[in-house]
């Protein structure tokens, strides 16, 4: 317990240091995972879509995949990324191990589906006679979709937040595509592993509070406005 | 008159089962086109192939004159307004919904708010434009979903029994303004509906859908009091279908035989060929026994009450004259006639009243 309260004041001390290299580690964490998230969006919006409204014959295999893709282990992730972006692997001219690149890549491969599969639910939860109401009213089939993900907008939402969520706590790709090279990928999970790994306990509980804190901000802001169209009663 | 859709020999089909097929049906320039017919016979079927919402199996459909083509839908669709029996109304507010299909046409702004207001005011929801459109009624929520398509100024109007989810009450007072306005806007439309009472009220021509047929066309008096056939009688409200047979024909009056008894009806259909008897409960009057003869119609029988139940205002007697005989009564009558199963009781009815149909 004397461990745990003398972390916890010296990580209050910490904090309000203004430690340059803290205050590098949480804005790289907030890149790197910022820009995975924005571009699973980007990848899973479409492609969810596409798997809930779409009528092809294998569509049922590629949304169990997305489902099982939803599961996938941070670290078997980083295993196969590293394998392929090893320099004697098939992407290793890239050049991108211990990389910031190859972070959002890894972190991209584990957000991606969590957003695809739960837009393809979001998606199928809507009334399917609205798609034709929404065509019967003129709508071509893009505007169709974009009227739907405006009509799924909270769970959409709560897509985002989870896929957010899982790649801002994650450790095992970040530490295996990235290498944890201090000032370059350290990010606040690997540097947490760092520090409690060196008996460093009031460091890792200030990057911890530091990681609880952005993530709580960051999603109490989508809750915000996930929940500021909600009608109550 | 210039027929604004035609359809030719169309098959839509689900999994291998027929569910559609329709021979010809045209559509004709400002008339409201009435189809009826029991729940799954393939109205609201016919109504997403108008809508070009669900492909055809075989056949075509004709758009002023020209066959619709898949690369033309979405054109197609820009000219139509599809009203759903749900309202199906998106998240937004009242304004924003019946804005929706002309913004999905690209109208500017400012020519899309008077088009809105417009019709917000002609349904009577004006007061509600501001309104989260899930916060409705569903008798608001459905004005909301006709002013969206009516604000479209479409040149066809397709409805699928955009009535039949609401409450009595609610529902005839949109029916009775729906009524005023359609008539007043003078727009080709097709109205899908199970209600007989909607049809005879919108419609100029009734179709009627049976098993995925169009069973019978014509203007509303033609097909609910000359049915051509014994199930669309049935459906239209005919009660009493019995089988009989012509004994003998005069010009304008046939006699007709239907187990121990002997009718005249309005008709002329050839002696000796078999036929349906077909009789509307409305049309049948009571008498307690004995008859006093001081009524001018020809047709008398008797049979025994089995069945009084009440139907709204009205009460239906069902006799067993060696085949069940329907009538509607008023409670008034009932009372004064003191009827109970079992009792013996006359039944007469009009010549004029009896409908014919081959068999």
């Amino acid at each position: 317990m004397q461990l745990l309260w003398e972390g916890l004041k010296q990580s209050i001390l910490l904090l309000f240091s203004g430690d340059p290299e803290v205050l590098q580690i949480t804005l790289l964490s907030l890149q790197v995972s910022g820009l995975a998230t924005a571009i699973s969006l980007g990848l899973g919006l479409p492609i969810g879509s596409l798997l809930a409204l779409g009528s092809f014959p294998t569509r049922r295999f590629w949304i169990s995949l997305v489902n099982t893709g939803m599961a996938l282990p941070p670290v078997v992730v980083g295993l196969v990324v590293s394998i392929f972006l090893w320099r004697s692997g098939p992407l290793g001219d890239l050049n991108w191990i211990y990389t910031t690149t190859a972070m959002v890549l890894a972190q991209v491969i584990i957000a991606a589906p969590v957003v695809t599969g739960l837009t393809v639910s979001a998606l199928q939860q809507l009334d399917p006679r609205l798609r034709q109401q929404l065509l019967g009213l003129g709508a071509s089939r893009l505007q169709m979709v974009l009227a739907l993900w405006r009509e799924a907008r909270l769970p959409l939402l709560a897509a985002l937040m989870a896929a957010f969520g899982s790649v801002i706590s994650e450790i095992g790709a970040s530490m295996m595509v990235g290498g944890n090279i201090r000032y370059h990928t350290r990010v606040l999970t690997t540097a947490i592993a760092t520090a409690t790994s060196q008996g460093d306990f009031a460091l890792a509980l200030a990057l911890s509070a530091l990681l609880l804190l952005m993530a709580y901000l960051i999603n109490l802001t989508l809750t915000w406005i996930q929940q500021r169209n909600v009608r109550r009663g | 008159m210039v027929a604004v859709l035609e359809i030719r020999d169309l098959l839509v089909s689900r999994g291998k089962r027929p569910v559609l097929q329709v021979a010809q049906l045209d559509i004709l320039e400002k008339e409201i086109l009435a189809i009826i017919g029991p729940n799954g016979t393939g109205k609201s079927t016919l109504l997403l192939v108008l809508s070009r919402l669900i492909k055809a199996e075989r056949g075509q459909i004709l758009y002023r004159g020209k066959i619709m083509q898949s690369s033309s839908d979405l054109a197609y669709r820009r000219k139509i307004g599809l009203v759903l029996q749900d309202p199906l109304l998106l998240d937004v507010s009242v304004f924003d919904n019946v804005a929706s299909g002309l913004r999905f046409r690209g109208l500017a702004n400012r020519l899309v708010a008077p088009q809105v207001n417009l019709w917000l005011e002609r349904l009577g929801i004006a007061g509600l434009a501001k309104r989260p459109a899930r916060s409705l009624s569903g008798g608001e929520a459905q004005r909301v979903s006709l002013a969206r398509a009516l604000a479209l100024d479409p040149d066809v109007l397709l409805l699928d029994e955009p009535f039949s989810a609401l409450d009595a009450p609610t529902r005839a007072r949109l029916l009775d303004d729906f009524h005023g306005l359609i008539r007043s806007i003078n727009i080709t439309t097709v109205f899908v509906t199970h209600d007989m009472d909607e049809a005879l009220l919108l419609g100029d021509r009734v179709a009627v859908m049976l098993d995925g047929h169009l069973a019978q066309v014509g203007t509303p008096a033609q097909v609910f009091n000359a049915p051509t056939d014994p199930d669309i009688a049935r459906f239209v409200g005919v009660e009493t279908v019995v089988a009989g047979r012509v004994i003998s024909c005069q010009p304008g009056m046939a006699l007709v035989e239907a187990g121990r008894f002997k009718f005249e009806a309005v008709g002329e259909i050839a002696a000796g060929r078999p036929v349906y008897i077909c009789l509307r409960p409305e049309d049948i009057t009571l008498w307690a026994l004995p008859v006093e003869q001081t009524s001018s119609v020809r047709n008398q029988l008797t049979g025994r009450l089995v069945k009084l139940t009440p139907q709204g205002p009205l009460m239906r007697v069902v006799l067993d004259c060696g085949f069940p005989l329907v009538a509607l009564i008023t409670r008034t009558s009932a009372n004064e006639m003191g009827l109970a199963t079992g009792q013996e009781i006359a039944a007469s009815f009009k010549a004029s009243a009896v409908h014919l149909i081959a068999r």
